[in-house]
Protein backbone atom coordinates (compact mmCIF):
# COMPACT_ATOMS: atom_id res chain seq x y z
CA UNK A 1 0.00 0.00 0.00
CA UNK A 2 1.05 3.37 -0.77
CA UNK A 3 1.62 5.77 2.23
CA UNK A 4 0.35 9.39 2.40
CA UNK A 5 2.33 11.86 0.36
CA UNK A 6 3.60 14.65 2.72
CA UNK A 7 5.16 18.10 1.48
CA UNK A 8 8.64 18.22 3.42
CA UNK A 9 11.53 20.60 3.72
CA UNK A 10 14.76 18.85 2.92
CA UNK A 11 16.30 19.74 6.41
CA UNK A 12 13.33 17.72 7.61
CA UNK A 13 13.35 15.08 5.55
CA UNK A 14 17.40 14.70 7.09
CA UNK A 15 16.30 14.75 10.23
CA UNK A 16 13.29 11.65 9.47
CA UNK A 17 15.83 9.89 7.91
CA UNK A 18 17.90 10.06 11.18
CA UNK A 19 15.37 9.32 12.97
CA UNK A 20 14.73 6.11 10.84
CA UNK A 21 18.08 4.91 10.95
CA UNK A 22 18.32 5.30 14.83
CA UNK A 23 20.00 8.72 15.51
CA UNK A 24 19.52 8.79 19.44
CA UNK A 25 21.51 11.66 20.00
CA UNK A 26 22.18 15.43 18.54
CA UNK A 27 24.81 17.99 19.48
CA UNK A 28 25.67 21.22 17.30
CA UNK A 29 25.31 25.10 17.15
CA UNK A 30 22.84 26.61 14.95
CA UNK A 31 23.79 28.43 11.44
CA UNK A 32 21.47 29.09 8.58
CA UNK A 33 20.91 27.36 6.10
CA UNK A 34 20.66 24.27 8.05
CA UNK A 35 19.07 24.96 11.33
CA UNK A 36 16.27 23.25 11.05
CA UNK A 37 18.35 20.52 11.26
CA UNK A 38 18.78 21.49 14.78
CA UNK A 39 15.32 22.59 15.76
CA UNK A 40 13.61 19.47 14.48
CA UNK A 41 15.85 17.45 15.85
CA UNK A 42 15.35 19.23 19.29
CA UNK A 43 11.49 18.43 18.89
CA UNK A 44 11.66 14.96 17.59
CA UNK A 45 14.84 13.32 19.91
CA UNK A 46 12.52 13.77 23.14
CA UNK A 47 10.00 12.16 21.64
CA UNK A 48 12.06 8.88 21.06
CA UNK A 49 14.16 8.57 24.15
CA UNK A 50 16.91 10.72 22.32
CA UNK A 51 18.88 13.66 23.50
CA UNK A 52 19.55 17.14 22.20
CA UNK A 53 22.09 19.29 23.21
CA UNK A 54 22.80 22.97 21.82
CA UNK A 55 26.71 23.13 22.50
CA UNK A 56 28.65 26.45 23.11
CA UNK A 57 29.97 26.11 19.44
CA UNK A 58 30.83 23.97 16.60
CA UNK A 59 33.37 22.76 17.91
CA UNK A 60 31.89 21.40 21.14
CA UNK A 61 29.22 20.45 18.48
CA UNK A 62 30.83 17.62 16.62
CA UNK A 63 32.83 16.97 19.74
CA UNK A 64 29.67 15.99 22.23
CA UNK A 65 28.62 13.87 18.80
CA UNK A 66 31.52 11.68 19.13
CA UNK A 67 31.46 10.99 22.81
CA UNK A 68 27.80 9.96 22.45
CA UNK A 69 28.80 7.84 19.68
CA UNK A 70 31.23 6.43 22.05
CA UNK A 71 28.86 5.41 24.52
CA UNK A 72 26.82 3.71 21.66
CA UNK A 73 24.38 6.34 20.71
CA UNK A 74 23.78 6.76 16.87
CA UNK A 75 24.79 10.37 16.53
CA UNK A 76 24.42 13.20 14.59
CA UNK A 77 25.80 16.85 14.10
CA UNK A 78 24.91 19.56 11.49
CA UNK A 79 26.10 22.74 10.10
CA UNK A 80 26.57 24.72 7.01
CA UNK A 81 30.78 26.18 5.84
CA UNK A 82 32.04 28.11 8.60
CA UNK A 83 31.06 25.72 11.25
CA UNK A 84 31.94 22.53 8.86
CA UNK A 85 35.31 24.34 8.37
CA UNK A 86 35.65 24.58 12.67
CA UNK A 87 34.43 20.59 13.24
CA UNK A 88 37.63 19.47 10.78
CA UNK A 89 40.08 18.68 13.86
CA UNK A 90 37.42 16.46 15.73
CA UNK A 91 36.59 14.79 12.12
CA UNK A 92 40.04 14.13 11.99
CA UNK A 93 39.76 12.41 15.38
CA UNK A 94 36.52 10.38 14.11
CA UNK A 95 38.91 8.81 11.27
CA UNK A 96 41.34 8.24 13.23
CA UNK A 97 39.83 6.79 16.48
CA UNK A 98 36.74 4.73 14.20
CA UNK A 99 33.87 6.32 15.56
CA UNK A 100 30.63 5.87 13.52
CA UNK A 101 29.10 9.48 13.14
CA UNK A 102 27.07 11.71 10.69
CA UNK A 103 28.30 15.48 10.19
CA UNK A 104 25.77 17.39 7.59
CA UNK A 105 26.56 20.22 5.81
CA UNK A 106 23.87 22.56 4.03
CA UNK A 107 26.50 24.60 2.16
CA UNK A 108 25.72 28.02 1.45
CA UNK A 109 28.21 30.81 -0.07
CA UNK A 110 31.75 31.17 1.16
CA UNK A 111 34.81 31.93 1.90
CA UNK A 112 33.75 32.93 5.52
CA UNK A 113 30.62 34.03 6.56
CA UNK A 114 29.84 34.38 2.65
CA UNK A 115 25.94 34.41 1.46
CA UNK A 116 24.28 32.97 4.56
CA UNK A 117 20.84 32.60 2.65
CA UNK A 118 22.27 31.37 -0.24
CA UNK A 119 23.50 28.33 -1.66
CA UNK A 120 26.64 26.76 -3.19
CA UNK A 121 28.57 23.85 -3.77
CA UNK A 122 32.00 24.92 -2.48
CA UNK A 123 32.75 22.49 0.38
CA UNK A 124 33.38 19.62 -1.67
CA UNK A 125 36.96 19.70 -1.71
CA UNK A 126 36.97 20.44 2.20
CA UNK A 127 34.53 17.65 2.81
CA UNK A 128 37.57 15.42 1.13
CA UNK A 129 40.64 17.25 2.26
CA UNK A 130 39.84 19.81 5.02
CA UNK A 131 40.96 17.74 7.90
CA UNK A 132 44.55 16.90 8.21
CA UNK A 133 46.68 13.73 7.64
CA UNK A 134 45.88 11.59 4.85
CA UNK A 135 42.18 11.13 6.06
CA UNK A 136 39.74 8.65 4.36
CA UNK A 137 36.10 9.63 4.21
CA UNK A 138 32.54 9.31 2.78
CA UNK A 139 30.12 11.88 1.29
CA UNK A 140 27.22 12.01 0.10
CA UNK A 141 25.09 14.25 -1.86
CA UNK A 142 21.39 14.35 -2.34
CA UNK A 143 19.55 16.28 -5.21
CA UNK A 144 16.15 16.21 -3.76
CA UNK A 145 14.37 16.19 -0.32
CA UNK A 146 13.21 12.37 -0.75
CA UNK A 147 16.36 11.50 -1.49
CA UNK A 148 17.86 13.76 1.55
CA UNK A 149 15.69 11.20 3.67
CA UNK A 150 17.22 8.19 1.97
CA UNK A 151 20.64 9.35 1.89
CA UNK A 152 20.37 10.27 5.65
CA UNK A 153 19.55 6.43 6.73
CA UNK A 154 22.31 5.47 4.34
CA UNK A 155 25.04 7.58 5.84
CA UNK A 156 24.61 6.03 9.30
CA UNK A 157 24.30 2.71 8.05
CA UNK A 158 27.84 2.89 6.28
CA UNK A 159 28.95 4.92 9.39
CA UNK A 160 28.18 2.31 11.55
CA UNK A 161 29.25 -0.60 9.04
CA UNK A 162 32.62 0.97 8.20
CA UNK A 163 33.01 2.61 11.85
CA UNK A 164 33.61 5.81 10.46
CA UNK A 165 32.37 9.54 9.68
CA UNK A 166 29.99 10.12 7.35
CA UNK A 167 29.27 13.59 5.64
CA UNK A 168 25.84 13.97 4.21
CA UNK A 169 26.64 17.31 1.49
CA UNK A 170 23.63 18.72 0.67
CA UNK A 171 23.07 22.56 -0.29
CA UNK A 172 20.61 25.66 0.46
CA UNK A 173 18.24 24.50 -2.28
CA UNK A 174 17.71 21.22 -1.03
CA UNK A 175 17.60 22.11 2.47
CA UNK A 176 15.11 24.53 2.31
CA UNK A 177 12.85 23.29 -0.61
CA UNK A 178 9.55 21.48 -0.01
CA UNK A 179 8.97 18.71 -2.11
CA UNK A 180 6.24 15.77 -2.02
CA UNK A 181 7.64 12.78 0.07
CA UNK A 182 6.57 9.05 0.76
CA UNK A 183 8.18 8.27 4.33
CA UNK A 184 8.80 4.40 4.35
CA UNK A 185 7.33 2.48 7.05
CA UNK A 186 9.17 1.09 9.49
CA UNK A 187 11.30 -1.91 8.45
CA UNK A 188 10.95 -0.85 5.31
CA UNK A 189 14.14 -0.23 4.50
CA UNK A 190 17.37 -1.54 5.77
CA UNK A 191 19.30 -0.19 9.25
CA UNK A 192 22.72 -1.28 10.24
CA UNK A 193 23.83 -1.15 14.20
CA UNK A 194 27.47 -1.73 14.33
CA UNK A 195 29.05 -4.81 15.53
CA UNK A 196 28.90 -5.74 19.27
CA UNK A 197 32.23 -7.89 20.82
CA UNK A 198 32.11 -11.46 20.74
CA UNK A 199 31.41 -13.16 23.84
CA UNK A 200 33.40 -15.93 23.65
CA UNK A 201 36.73 -14.39 23.24
CA UNK A 202 38.70 -11.34 25.23
CA UNK A 203 37.69 -7.81 23.72
CA UNK A 204 40.57 -6.20 21.29
CA UNK A 205 39.30 -2.73 20.64
CA UNK A 206 40.83 -2.36 17.82
CA UNK A 207 41.60 -5.77 16.55
CA UNK A 208 39.76 -6.73 13.33
CA UNK A 209 38.52 -10.11 13.70
CA UNK A 210 38.28 -12.42 11.03
CA UNK A 211 35.89 -12.39 8.13
CA UNK A 212 34.92 -8.39 9.42
CA UNK A 213 35.83 -5.30 7.99
CA UNK A 214 36.52 -3.00 10.96
CA UNK A 215 36.99 -3.57 14.64
CA UNK A 216 34.08 -4.36 16.87
CA UNK A 217 32.62 -1.54 19.00
CA UNK A 218 31.81 -1.66 22.69
CA UNK A 219 30.62 1.08 23.91
CA UNK A 220 31.65 3.36 26.92
CA UNK A 221 29.71 2.10 29.74
CA UNK A 222 29.11 -1.95 28.92
CA UNK A 223 31.74 -3.21 30.79
CA UNK A 224 34.39 -3.14 28.91
CA UNK A 225 37.54 -0.64 29.56
CA UNK A 226 39.84 0.52 26.78
CA UNK A 227 41.19 3.66 25.38
CA UNK A 228 40.38 5.46 22.53
CA UNK A 229 43.06 8.13 21.25
CA UNK A 230 43.76 10.48 18.28
CA UNK A 231 47.25 9.02 18.15
CA UNK A 232 47.85 6.13 15.97
CA UNK A 233 47.38 3.26 18.62
CA UNK A 234 47.96 -0.22 18.78
CA UNK A 235 45.00 -3.07 18.93
CA UNK A 236 44.34 -2.34 22.52
CA UNK A 237 43.84 1.57 21.84
CA UNK A 238 46.92 2.87 23.45
CA UNK A 239 48.97 4.99 21.80
CA UNK A 240 52.01 3.88 19.36
CA UNK A 241 54.60 5.17 17.85
CA UNK A 242 55.55 2.29 15.84
CA UNK A 243 56.02 2.74 12.40
CA UNK A 244 55.38 -0.15 11.21
CA UNK A 245 51.88 -0.11 13.05
CA UNK A 246 51.07 3.26 11.66
CA UNK A 247 51.65 1.96 8.13
CA UNK A 248 49.43 -0.96 8.62
CA UNK A 249 46.58 1.24 10.72
CA UNK A 250 46.01 3.92 8.05
CA UNK A 251 46.20 1.53 5.30
CA UNK A 252 43.53 -0.48 6.69
CA UNK A 253 41.24 3.15 7.15
CA UNK A 254 41.92 3.59 3.65
CA UNK A 255 41.03 -0.03 2.55
CA UNK A 256 37.74 0.14 4.49
CA UNK A 257 36.40 2.66 2.42
CA UNK A 258 36.89 0.53 -1.03
CA UNK A 259 33.33 -1.20 0.23
CA UNK A 260 31.62 -1.93 -3.11
CA UNK A 261 28.42 -0.73 -1.58
CA UNK A 262 29.56 2.60 -0.70
CA UNK A 263 29.40 4.00 -4.67
CA UNK A 264 26.43 4.88 -5.42
CA UNK A 265 25.84 7.49 -8.64
CA UNK A 266 23.02 7.78 -11.29
CA UNK A 267 23.38 7.78 -14.99
CA UNK A 268 20.78 9.14 -17.45
CA UNK A 269 21.23 8.23 -21.18
CA UNK A 270 25.09 7.88 -20.77
CA UNK A 271 24.86 4.34 -22.73
CA UNK A 272 25.19 6.66 -25.93
CA UNK A 273 26.16 9.91 -25.25
CA UNK A 274 28.71 12.07 -26.80
CA UNK A 275 28.61 14.67 -24.14
CA UNK A 276 28.10 14.31 -20.47
CA UNK A 277 27.38 16.32 -18.31
CA UNK A 278 28.69 15.63 -14.02
CA UNK A 279 26.82 16.62 -12.13
CA UNK A 280 25.86 16.18 -8.33
CA UNK A 281 23.45 17.97 -5.66
CA UNK A 282 20.72 20.56 -6.40
CA UNK A 283 22.52 21.19 -9.83
CA UNK A 284 21.80 18.19 -11.32
CA UNK A 285 18.42 18.97 -11.12
CA UNK A 286 18.60 21.48 -14.02
CA UNK A 287 21.00 19.17 -16.03
CA UNK A 288 18.21 16.65 -15.81
CA UNK A 289 15.72 19.05 -17.16
CA UNK A 290 18.19 20.33 -19.78
CA UNK A 291 19.21 16.54 -21.01
CA UNK A 292 15.36 15.75 -21.45
CA UNK A 293 14.63 18.37 -23.46
CA UNK A 294 18.09 17.81 -25.38
CA UNK A 295 17.65 14.19 -26.08
CA UNK A 296 13.95 15.25 -27.59
CA UNK A 297 15.34 17.47 -29.65
CA UNK A 298 17.91 14.92 -30.83
CA UNK A 299 21.35 15.37 -29.37
CA UNK A 300 22.90 12.78 -27.55
CA UNK A 301 23.82 14.30 -24.62
CA UNK A 302 23.86 12.06 -20.88
CA UNK A 303 24.26 13.16 -17.66
CA UNK A 304 26.51 11.41 -15.09
CA UNK A 305 25.46 12.03 -11.44
CA UNK A 306 27.22 10.81 -8.16
CA UNK A 307 25.45 10.16 -5.36
CA UNK A 308 28.37 9.02 -2.89
CA UNK A 309 30.63 12.12 -3.99
CA UNK A 310 33.74 10.89 -1.86
CA UNK A 311 34.91 8.05 -2.68
CA UNK A 312 34.58 9.22 -6.27
CA UNK A 313 32.93 6.67 -8.25
CA UNK A 314 35.94 6.34 -10.30
CA UNK A 315 36.03 3.26 -12.26
CA UNK A 316 32.45 4.42 -13.97
CA UNK A 317 34.00 8.14 -14.37
CA UNK A 318 37.08 6.50 -15.91
CA UNK A 319 34.91 4.37 -18.42
CA UNK A 320 32.71 7.29 -19.25
CA UNK A 321 35.85 8.99 -19.99
CA UNK A 322 37.40 6.49 -22.18
CA UNK A 323 34.40 6.94 -24.58
CA UNK A 324 32.35 10.44 -24.61
CA UNK A 325 33.64 13.10 -26.56
CA UNK A 326 33.48 15.77 -23.74
CA UNK A 327 32.60 15.70 -20.41
CA UNK A 328 31.20 19.24 -18.39
CA UNK A 329 31.50 19.26 -14.88
CA UNK A 330 28.67 21.56 -13.46
CA UNK A 331 28.61 22.75 -9.97
CA UNK A 332 27.89 25.78 -7.72
CA UNK A 333 31.60 26.34 -7.49
CA UNK A 334 34.44 27.73 -9.83
CA UNK A 335 36.01 24.21 -10.34
CA UNK A 336 36.36 21.58 -7.37
CA UNK A 337 35.12 18.04 -8.38
CA UNK A 338 36.11 19.47 -11.99
CA UNK A 339 40.02 18.83 -10.57
CA UNK A 340 38.73 15.09 -9.29
CA UNK A 341 37.00 14.21 -13.02
CA UNK A 342 40.21 15.51 -14.39
CA UNK A 343 42.65 13.31 -12.75
CA UNK A 344 40.41 10.80 -14.12
CA UNK A 345 39.99 10.82 -17.34
CA UNK A 346 43.74 11.49 -17.21
CA UNK A 347 43.83 12.71 -20.91
CA UNK A 348 41.13 10.30 -22.30
CA UNK A 349 38.63 12.91 -23.08
CA UNK A 350 38.16 16.72 -23.01
CA UNK A 351 36.85 17.78 -19.39
CA UNK A 352 35.40 21.20 -19.06
CA UNK A 353 33.88 22.96 -16.20
CA UNK A 354 30.73 25.79 -15.77
CA UNK A 355 30.19 26.98 -12.73
CA UNK A 356 29.23 29.83 -10.68
CA UNK A 357 30.00 31.21 -7.10
CA UNK A 358 27.19 34.21 -6.70
CA UNK A 359 24.58 31.97 -4.62
CA UNK A 360 22.28 31.39 -8.23
CA UNK A 361 21.99 27.73 -9.18
CA UNK A 362 22.63 26.95 -12.97
CA UNK A 363 20.00 27.45 -15.14
CA UNK A 364 18.74 24.53 -17.77
CA UNK A 365 19.37 27.26 -20.57
CA UNK A 366 23.37 27.28 -19.81
CA UNK A 367 23.08 23.40 -20.27
CA UNK A 368 21.30 23.28 -23.43
CA UNK A 369 23.69 26.50 -24.79
CA UNK A 370 27.06 24.37 -23.43
CA UNK A 371 25.83 21.11 -25.10
CA UNK A 372 24.37 22.66 -28.52
CA UNK A 373 28.21 24.49 -28.76
CA UNK A 374 29.71 21.25 -28.88
CA UNK A 375 27.22 19.44 -31.48
CA UNK A 376 28.04 22.59 -33.79
CA UNK A 377 31.66 23.34 -33.48
CA UNK A 378 32.26 19.55 -33.83
CA UNK B 1 -0.91 19.85 -16.97
CA UNK B 2 2.02 21.29 -17.86
CA UNK B 3 4.41 23.31 -15.00
CA UNK B 4 2.92 26.24 -13.54
CA UNK B 5 4.84 28.55 -11.61
CA UNK B 6 3.59 31.05 -8.61
CA UNK B 7 5.51 33.80 -7.01
CA UNK B 8 4.17 35.28 -4.22
CA UNK B 9 5.36 38.16 -2.26
CA UNK B 10 4.86 40.73 0.25
CA UNK B 11 6.26 41.92 3.67
CA UNK B 12 8.16 39.80 5.95
CA UNK B 13 4.99 38.64 8.23
CA UNK B 14 2.40 38.79 5.92
CA UNK B 15 2.54 34.69 5.65
CA UNK B 16 3.34 34.66 1.75
CA UNK B 17 5.72 31.75 3.35
CA UNK B 18 2.44 30.14 4.44
CA UNK B 19 0.72 30.91 1.41
CA UNK B 20 2.75 28.73 -0.68
CA UNK B 21 2.98 26.02 1.52
CA UNK B 22 -0.76 25.29 1.60
CA UNK B 23 -0.66 25.92 -2.08
CA UNK B 24 2.02 22.97 -2.61
CA UNK B 25 0.29 21.00 0.18
CA UNK B 26 -2.68 21.34 -1.93
CA UNK B 27 -1.39 20.50 -4.95
CA UNK B 28 -0.13 17.24 -3.70
CA UNK B 29 -3.10 16.42 -1.70
CA UNK B 30 -4.87 16.53 -5.14
CA UNK B 31 -2.20 13.86 -6.39
CA UNK B 32 0.03 16.43 -8.35
CA UNK B 33 3.83 17.33 -7.82
CA UNK B 34 4.82 20.34 -6.12
CA UNK B 35 8.19 22.18 -4.97
CA UNK B 36 7.72 25.68 -2.98
CA UNK B 37 10.63 27.39 -2.43
CA UNK B 38 11.61 31.08 -0.82
CA UNK B 39 13.84 33.94 -1.45
CA UNK B 40 15.11 35.14 1.81
CA UNK B 41 17.38 37.13 3.84
CA UNK B 42 18.46 40.40 5.51
CA UNK B 43 15.90 42.01 3.13
CA UNK B 44 12.83 39.47 3.68
CA UNK B 45 12.68 41.10 7.83
CA UNK B 46 10.83 44.23 7.07
CA UNK B 47 11.34 44.28 3.11
CA UNK B 48 10.51 42.65 0.19
CA UNK B 49 10.14 38.73 0.64
CA UNK B 50 9.20 36.17 -1.83
CA UNK B 51 7.83 32.69 -2.37
CA UNK B 52 7.97 30.49 -5.41
CA UNK B 53 5.53 26.82 -5.73
CA UNK B 54 5.80 24.79 -9.18
CA UNK B 55 3.16 23.04 -9.39
CA UNK B 56 3.04 19.88 -12.48
CA UNK B 57 1.81 16.61 -12.78
CA UNK B 58 5.14 15.59 -13.98
CA UNK B 59 8.24 15.53 -12.40
CA UNK B 60 10.26 18.88 -11.18
CA UNK B 61 13.38 19.06 -11.90
CA UNK B 62 14.83 22.68 -11.95
CA UNK B 63 13.70 23.53 -8.67
CA UNK B 64 13.04 27.50 -9.21
CA UNK B 65 11.00 29.80 -10.43
CA UNK B 66 12.08 32.02 -13.86
CA UNK B 67 8.77 32.91 -15.58
CA UNK B 68 6.00 32.76 -13.46
CA UNK B 69 2.64 31.91 -14.45
CA UNK B 70 0.75 33.93 -11.17
CA UNK B 71 2.33 36.49 -9.78
CA UNK B 72 0.79 38.13 -6.67
CA UNK B 73 2.27 40.79 -4.57
CA UNK B 74 1.32 42.28 -1.33
CA UNK B 75 2.71 45.69 -0.70
CA UNK B 76 4.08 48.33 -2.58
CA UNK B 77 7.85 47.12 -2.37
CA UNK B 78 7.52 43.42 -3.33
CA UNK B 79 5.22 44.71 -6.30
CA UNK B 80 8.49 47.34 -7.42
CA UNK B 81 10.57 44.18 -7.40
CA UNK B 82 8.82 41.40 -8.50
CA UNK B 83 6.26 42.67 -10.76
CA UNK B 84 8.49 43.54 -13.39
CA UNK B 85 9.31 41.84 -16.35
CA UNK B 86 6.87 39.28 -16.29
CA UNK B 87 6.16 37.27 -19.42
CA UNK B 88 3.02 38.40 -21.51
CA UNK B 89 0.25 36.01 -20.65
CA UNK B 90 1.37 35.99 -16.80
CA UNK B 91 -1.33 36.55 -14.24
CA UNK B 92 -0.58 39.48 -11.92
CA UNK B 93 -3.18 40.03 -8.68
CA UNK B 94 -2.12 43.23 -6.60
CA UNK B 95 -3.16 44.22 -3.69
CA UNK B 96 -5.35 47.48 -4.53
CA UNK B 97 -3.02 50.08 -2.75
CA UNK B 98 -0.33 48.86 -5.10
CA UNK B 99 0.89 51.13 -7.64
CA UNK B 100 2.81 50.30 -10.29
CA UNK B 101 6.00 52.36 -11.15
CA UNK B 102 6.81 49.81 -14.00
CA UNK B 103 5.44 48.12 -16.72
CA UNK B 104 4.58 45.13 -15.55
CA UNK B 105 5.31 42.88 -19.30
CA UNK B 106 1.02 41.91 -18.99
CA UNK B 107 -1.95 43.38 -18.94
CA UNK B 108 -3.59 40.62 -17.13
CA UNK B 109 -3.87 42.27 -13.81
CA UNK B 110 -5.71 41.75 -10.64
CA UNK B 111 -6.03 45.04 -8.57
CA UNK B 112 -8.63 43.70 -5.14
CA UNK B 113 -8.42 44.95 -1.95
CA UNK B 114 -7.22 41.61 -0.21
CA UNK B 115 -5.59 43.96 2.66
CA UNK B 116 -8.51 45.42 3.46
CA UNK B 117 -10.69 42.48 3.35
CA UNK B 118 -8.77 40.86 5.61
CA UNK B 119 -8.94 43.61 7.79
CA UNK B 120 -12.21 44.61 7.56
CA UNK B 121 -14.44 41.84 6.87
CA UNK B 122 -12.58 39.34 8.14
CA UNK B 123 -11.52 41.28 11.22
CA UNK B 124 -7.79 40.07 11.43
CA UNK B 125 -5.13 41.80 8.65
CA UNK B 126 -3.00 38.49 9.00
CA UNK B 127 -5.69 36.37 6.98
CA UNK B 128 -4.80 38.33 3.98
CA UNK B 129 -2.57 35.29 2.77
CA UNK B 130 -5.50 33.17 3.15
CA UNK B 131 -7.60 35.25 1.48
CA UNK B 132 -5.11 35.24 -1.54
CA UNK B 133 -5.31 31.61 -1.19
CA UNK B 134 -8.85 31.85 -2.03
CA UNK B 135 -8.50 34.55 -4.73
CA UNK B 136 -5.95 32.09 -6.28
CA UNK B 137 -8.42 29.01 -5.79
CA UNK B 138 -11.12 31.72 -8.00
CA UNK B 139 -8.59 32.38 -10.52
CA UNK B 140 -6.60 29.33 -11.36
CA UNK B 141 -9.47 26.64 -10.36
CA UNK B 142 -6.61 23.90 -10.11
CA UNK B 143 -8.31 22.48 -7.10
CA UNK B 144 -11.97 22.46 -5.91
CA UNK B 145 -12.98 25.10 -2.64
CA UNK B 146 -13.28 22.39 -0.30
CA UNK B 147 -9.50 20.85 -1.33
CA UNK B 148 -7.98 24.02 -0.51
CA UNK B 149 -10.25 25.03 2.67
CA UNK B 150 -9.27 21.61 3.77
CA UNK B 151 -5.43 21.95 3.80
CA UNK B 152 -5.73 25.24 4.95
CA UNK B 153 -7.56 24.36 8.28
CA UNK B 154 -4.37 21.15 8.52
CA UNK B 155 -2.15 24.71 8.82
CA UNK B 156 -3.90 27.09 10.87
CA UNK B 157 -4.08 27.18 14.64
CA UNK B 158 -6.95 25.01 16.43
CA UNK B 159 -9.45 27.97 17.01
CA UNK B 160 -9.01 30.11 13.83
CA UNK B 161 -11.13 27.49 11.34
CA UNK B 162 -14.53 29.67 11.29
CA UNK B 163 -12.14 32.57 10.51
CA UNK B 164 -9.86 30.88 8.18
CA UNK B 165 -13.04 29.25 5.68
CA UNK B 166 -14.63 33.00 5.97
CA UNK B 167 -11.18 34.45 4.69
CA UNK B 168 -11.08 31.79 1.71
CA UNK B 169 -14.39 32.56 0.62
CA UNK B 170 -14.01 36.68 0.64
CA UNK B 171 -11.09 35.92 -1.56
CA UNK B 172 -13.35 34.04 -4.18
CA UNK B 173 -16.38 36.85 -3.45
CA UNK B 174 -13.86 39.38 -4.62
CA UNK B 175 -13.02 37.42 -7.95
CA UNK B 176 -16.37 37.12 -8.65
CA UNK B 177 -17.26 41.07 -8.55
CA UNK B 178 -13.87 41.69 -10.00
CA UNK B 179 -15.23 39.68 -13.09
CA UNK B 180 -18.53 41.47 -12.78
CA UNK B 181 -17.33 44.56 -12.93
CA UNK B 182 -15.57 43.78 -15.84
CA UNK B 183 -18.39 42.64 -17.84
Amino acid sequence: MENKALLMQGNEACVRGALYAGMKFYSGYPITPSTEIAELSAEYLPTVGGTFIQMEDEIAGIAAAIGASIAGKKSMTATSGPGFTLKQENLGYAVMAEIPLVIVDVQRGGPSTGLPTQSAQGDVMQAKWGTHGDSAIIALSPNSVTETFYLTVRAFNLAEKYRTPVILLTDEVIGHAREKIFLPEAGEIETFDRLGPLEDRPYIPYGVEEGDIVPRFAPFGTGHRYNITGLFHNEQGFPSNSQENAQIMLQRIHDKLNGEDIIDFESLYCDDAEYVFLSYGSTSRSAIAAVNQLRKEGYKVGLFRPITIWPSPEKQIKELASRVGEICVAEMNLGQYFLEVQRLACGDTKVSHMGRANGDILVPEEFVARAKEYFNER
Amino acid sequence: MKRLEFSFSGTGGQGVILLGVIMAETAINEGLNALQSQCYGPEARGGASRCEVIISDEEIYFPKVQNPNYVLCLSQAAANKYAVNLKEEAVLILDDRIELNAEPGTSNIYYLPILDTARNEIGKEITANIVSLGILQEITKLFSKEAMITSVLHRVPKGTEAINTAAIEAGVQLVKQWHEKKS
